[in-house]
């Protein structure tokens, strides 16, 4: 806004291209907000796609072309066989990852940004490989270590596979909100003679918890979507991905689509209500005196 | 135990379990690999370690045409999002107002949908007797007949699709933080609009660019779902070679040795792109205590 008024006050030195000037300018701007606007739109429309095609009565296996708006496919979204069960096993996969990632993670970025400690740098290096690694890598590596030592694939591989890539998720994310901690709080706590444990249940953690939970819901969303890891480690449990990839070379029932559509209406509720929360507990922070800075 | 001991001990006892599932399910699953890659034999016979180093050659030299065709796809999908992604986040960035959080929320709203389902979804859009083929048909960009579905246009638009956010995302956190009496100081310099931009705002957001390409660029190059869904064999990059060898053809020693073969790749890009940016800005630990 401030570049702005800069812009227009900016004199300019012939009069006469002056109105030139801001006409181009003018519709410069236009140009560049529905550029803007052609690309958000880019990104919308096969989501919209996914809902309206949720409606259709399609001909034929594949739901690709529209026929009819039918409410059949949302009446019964579990009407495909095993299509249910797979939803299940995604969510439990991702409930149970996202809870071991996110304890272990966050122990770890605490002791990342906490102390100083010989061989900090290649740790960090080492947390940071995961992220470059393609997946399909990840997922043929750790299919490699099940094969050698005669583990059988399946749920818990699975589970220790989604454990494994949102682990530097979850690190990344909690440090980056713990760089920038305000230490003196925890002092202040312990000088009031709290224990290292009272100090971190009741300064430290309530302070990096938005940052936890955006690294939990990170892990939660990283987990139920994840296809090629899985594929690799999942031995005969199907979850939801691996069904709709079984599903898309034989038949694509409307059904996916309508559970893609739960699937995406709640992760946006509760994106908005995680919002909503944390710009209220913002404000309860900015009415305090001398809050310090911890965003 | 004296005081000093237990607190030199304390960070390497909380970093035990992450970094031990880290070491157990990421590097010595890597090592293992390694071996793996330098095997010889059949899944019916059984696979020996026999230092086959000419694995990596012959891999190398069987799908060569697999291993370009992934950088070029995704090179071409990483300018792409840098096309699309740049002036979304400068507008978002500069011009948002009240409505920043609310057009972030729509920039990564795709990922609330499963991966594959987004992916199904241009296959529905793009489909022969869809409305894109058919509008596009009577313009006459495409041939009476001609498709747009399992060719490398559609498999591009696709990678392009599915890693964007991770494009527009570190552009915006660059260039929302950049200090707007900067860009103010340039004008009052008389410098023009371009001349800020090229000089002021583009060089300050380059940590951006530099993030969000390598986050493109990696999962781009190794990504298989776009070309099984949106392409056909000839569109098929080397992540589609690494799951059949490994996962149908059950030939391991081969496919662990792509494997590595693309993650050396990957690493010399992320080094050259870290001597370009600075590694702290890549690993994000601007800021630790030192």
């Amino acid at each position: 806004m401030e570049a702005a008024t800069a812009t227009s006050a900016r004199p300019a030195s012939r009069n006469e291209t002056r109105g030139a000037l801001a006409v181009g300018r003018r519709a410069l701007n236009w140009l560049l907000n529905a550029y803007a606007g052609l690309a958000l739109i880019y990104l919308l429309v096969p989501i919209a796609v996914i809902v309206v095609f949720s409606f259709n009565n399609p001909v034929g296996r594949f739901n690709f072309i529209w026929n009819e708006f039918s409410f059949e496919a949302w009446g019964d979204p579990f009407g495909v066989q095993g299509i249910g069960d797979a939803l299940i096993n995604s969510i439990e996969i991702a409930a149970l990852s996202t809870v071991g990632a996110t304890i272990l993670g966050t122990i770890t970025a605490l002791a990342l940004v906490r102390y100083e400690f010989r061989g900090r740098a290649p740790v960090n290096f080492f947390i940071f490989i995961p992220l470059a690694t393609p997946e399909v890598v990840l997922g043929a590596a750790l299919l490699s270590l099940f094969l050698n030592a005669g583990v059988a694939t399946g749920f818990n591989t699975i589970l220790i596979a989604h454990i494994m890539f949102n682990l530097s998720f979850v690190i990344v994310t909690v440090r980056s909100r713990l760089i920038g901690f305000d230490r003196s709080l925890e002092e202040a706590a312990q000088d009031l003679g709290a224990t290292p444990w009272e100090t971190f249940r009741l300064v430290t953690l309530p302070l990096i918890m938005p940052g936890v939970i955006s690294a939990a819901l990170l892990a939660f969303a990283l987990s139920i979507d994840d296809f090629v890891i899985t594929n690799f480690n999942a031995g005969s449990t199907i979850t939801f991905p691996l069904f709709i990839w079984g599903a898309a070379r034989v038949a694509i029932p409307p059904q996916i689509y309508v559970l893609a559509s739960m699937i995406f209406l709640f992760t946006l509720a509760m994106m908005l209500i995680t919002v909503w929360q944390q710009r209220r507990a913002e404000k309860m922070a900015a009415i305090r005196p001398d809050e310090p800075e911890t965003a | 135990m004296p005081a000093g001991l237990k607190k030199a001990g304390l960070p390497y006892l909380l970093l035990l379990p992450g970094l031990g599932w880290l070491l157990l399910f990421f590097a010595v699953p890597l090592v293992i690999m390694l071996i793996e890659s330098l095997k010889t034999g059949s899944i019916d016979f059984g696979f020996t370690l026999t230092w086959e180093f000419s694995n990596y050659t012959d891999a190398l030299d069987t799908y060569s045409e697999q291993f370009l065709r992934s950088f070029e796809y995704a090179g071409l999908a990483t300018l792409f999002a840098l096309v699309i992604g740049y002036p979304l986040a400068y507008v978002i960035a500069f011009r948002g107002g009240k409505w920043r959080n609310a057009l972030l929320l729509a920039v990564i709203v795709p990922f609330f949908v499963t991966y594959l389902i987004r992916t199904l979804s241009w296959e529905t859009i793009l489909s022969d007797s869809g409305l894109v083929v058919d509008t596009l048909r009577t313009v006459g960009i495409v041939s009476e007949g001609g498709r747009v579905l399992d060719t490398t246009a559609s498999v591009v638009a696709g990678i392009t699709y599915n890693f964007l956010p991770f494009m527009i995302l570190p552009l915006y956190a660059s260039l929302e933080r950049i200090d707007t009496r900067l860009l103010e100081a340039g004008y009052d310099l008389y410098g023009r609009r371009r001349d800020v931009f090229l000089r002021v705002t583009l060089p300050l957001s380059m940590p951006g660019v530099v993030a969000g390409t390598l986050l493109t660029f990696i999962p781009a190059a190794g990504d298989f779902i776009n070309a099984e869904l949106l392409g056909t064999p000839r569109q098929f990059m080397i992540g589609n070679v690494i799951q059949s060898r490994y996962l149908e053809v059950a030939d391991y020693p081969t496919a662990a040795a792509l494997s590595f073969l693309l993650m050396a790749f990957m690493l010399i890009i992320v080094i050259i792109w870290a001597r370009i940016a600075g590694t702290e800005a890549l690993l994000g630990t601007e800021g630790e205590r030192r």
